[in-house]
């Protein structure tokens, strides 16, 4: 049953997405543009700064993923639909799982397009180990949606939601962002370290493991008063 | 789905902070009944039907539905209730079907294409059934809407002004679908400011006001006049039915 919700919502967000592209162009959109600026700010003679794309792709990530969350529950508030969601007589944690996914394949989606693009740009090995980097890449996106799809879930309702989204996200997405920058910065060394990149990925997978069993935990009392 | 035949109301509070919403409301409705809820815009109506459809907790008192209670019998009581907003609850993006099958999923209907059909049918829009929602009229939509609120076949259907922005034929195909709920035992919790429908479908009312109860009426007949004299008091608020000569 559980299982059955999350698809049906997973399934109805990617057929409305699919008609629409709207949070898809504009997510890449935004996310190739900020890439493009760090790009002609910081790249000089060719040189990028040591470590810097790391740092821009997950600067790309969060502001693109933000814009993406506040999108996607955009579309729900629009018809009321998240109500509706809400009134079916489904585990309200399996529509929060569905919500989590699709933001989570979206974001994994521009991550495909940035990933090449900011290895160019920056002359970066992104993509010498790119297991490791798809590992760490995927555990900081749960991470940044997780905390992202029930804060913005949450705010739906909230008149002054875009301004408080970020607000809320990004001071308790700081250690994901760090990890992350750190993980990805671990890959891009000319030798390469097991012991740290294991480092920042447990502490990735364990923010993970704690913000989506609070979320499910959260989840329905937060989104009933 | 939990089956149940009555809707007791006992005492009910609900406060935002430190706005009062509502204000010990108490009343009762059995199968086969259309109750309206009546008032001003801001009485506790849309409070109230959100608290019937478990949405919101009540902040004292309790809702039972038959024997059971909300916060005990949450998802399985869900599935008795079926809800239509002033929004619509549809997806602008999806087709008409869609829309029906993904909520009949939700509901964990058992055939999921046969009931979608069998409401596009109901709602007269089976030659439209692959189109996107989005090029519906107002109408169109609202009827849609209706099915969808029925596709799991609730026991409670609560309505928050369902006739708004439909025309004639619409409204009354509404209303003609409505006593056909009724009909079949069906409770209906319907939120309105015409009191041209309210007397032609309503069985009994009550009358909210600043999330009060000030009236309950049994006799249709009688609904404009008590409703008047409740609003023509000097605190009433302004604002409601286009036949209370206002």
């Amino acid at each position: 049953m559980f299982a059955r919700i999350v698809w049906l919502v997973l399934r109805k967000d990617f057929t409305v997405e699919v008609r629409s592209l709207e949070i898809a162009y504009t997510t890449v959109f935004f996310a190739i543009s900020c890439v493009l600026v760090f790009a002609f700010a910081l790249v000089q003679e060719g040189r990028a700064p040591e470590g810097g794309a790391a740092g821009i792709l997950w600067v790309a990530i969060a502001f693109a993923g933000t814009l993406a969350l506040g999108r996607t529950f955009e579309r729900e508030r629009q018809s009321d639909t998240l109500r509706a969601l809400l009134l079916a007589p489904a585990a309200r944690p399996a529509i929060y799982v569905g919500k989590l996914l699709g933001i989570v394949a979206l974001l994994l989606a521009a991550e495909l397009l940035l990933v090449p693009l900011v290895a160019f740009l920056f002359q970066a090995p992104l993509l010498v180990r790119p297991g490791w980097l798809a590992t760490v890449l995927l555990t900081g996106t749960i991470g940044f949606a997780a905390v992202g799809t029930l804060f913005a879930a949450m705010l739906v309702r909230a008149r002054s939601r875009d301004v408080l989204l970020p607000v809320l996200l990004y001071p308790i997405t700081v250690p994901v962002i760090i990890a992350g920058v750190r993980g990805t910065a671990a890959l891009l060394q000319p030798e390469f370290d097991p012991g740290i990149i294991h480092f920042w990925l447990a502490l990735l997978v364990c923010f993970d493991v704690v913000f989506v069993t609070l979320a499910l935990w959260t989840f329905e009392p937060l989104m009933t008063d | 789905m939990i089956p149940f035949d009555t809707l007791v109301v006992d005492d009910v509070s609900r406060h935002f902070g430190r706005r009062r919403a509502l204000s010990r409301v108490s009343f009762h409705a059995g199968r086969g009944t259309i109750l309206g809820l009546l008032g001003p815009n801001g009485a506790g109506k849309s409070t109230l039907l959100a608290v019937l459809a478990t949405l919101l907790r009540p902040s004292s008192g309790t809702v039972r539905y038959g024997g059971h209670d909300a916060t005990a019998r949450g998802a399985s009581l869900r599935a008795a209730i079926g809800v239509l907003g002033h929004d619509l609850f549809l997806y602008p993006e999806l087709t008409a079907r869609e829309n029906l099958e993904f909520f009949a999923g939700l509901y964990a209907v058992r055939d999921v294409r046969a009931a979608a059909q069998e409401a596009l049918d109901q709602a007269g829009l089976a030659d439209r059934a692959d189109d996107g929602v989005a090029g519906f009229s107002r109408g169109m939509r609202q009827r849609l809407a209706l099915e969808r609120a029925l596709i799991h076949r609730p026991r409670l259907l609560l309505l928050d002004e369902p006739f708004t922005g439909l025309d004639d034929a619409s409204a009354a195909a509404l209303g003609r679908r409505l006593l056909t709920l009724r009909e079949g035992g069906a409770i209906v919790v319907l939120a309105t400011h015409d009191l041209d429908i309210a007397e032609r479908l309503l069985d009994r009312a009550i009358v909210l006001r600043e999330g009060r109860l000030v009236e309950t009426v049994d006799r249709p007949e009688a609904l404009r006049s008590v409703y008047r004299s409740i609003m023509s008091r000097p605190d009433a608020a302004s604002g409601f039915s286009r036949t209370d000569g206002a």
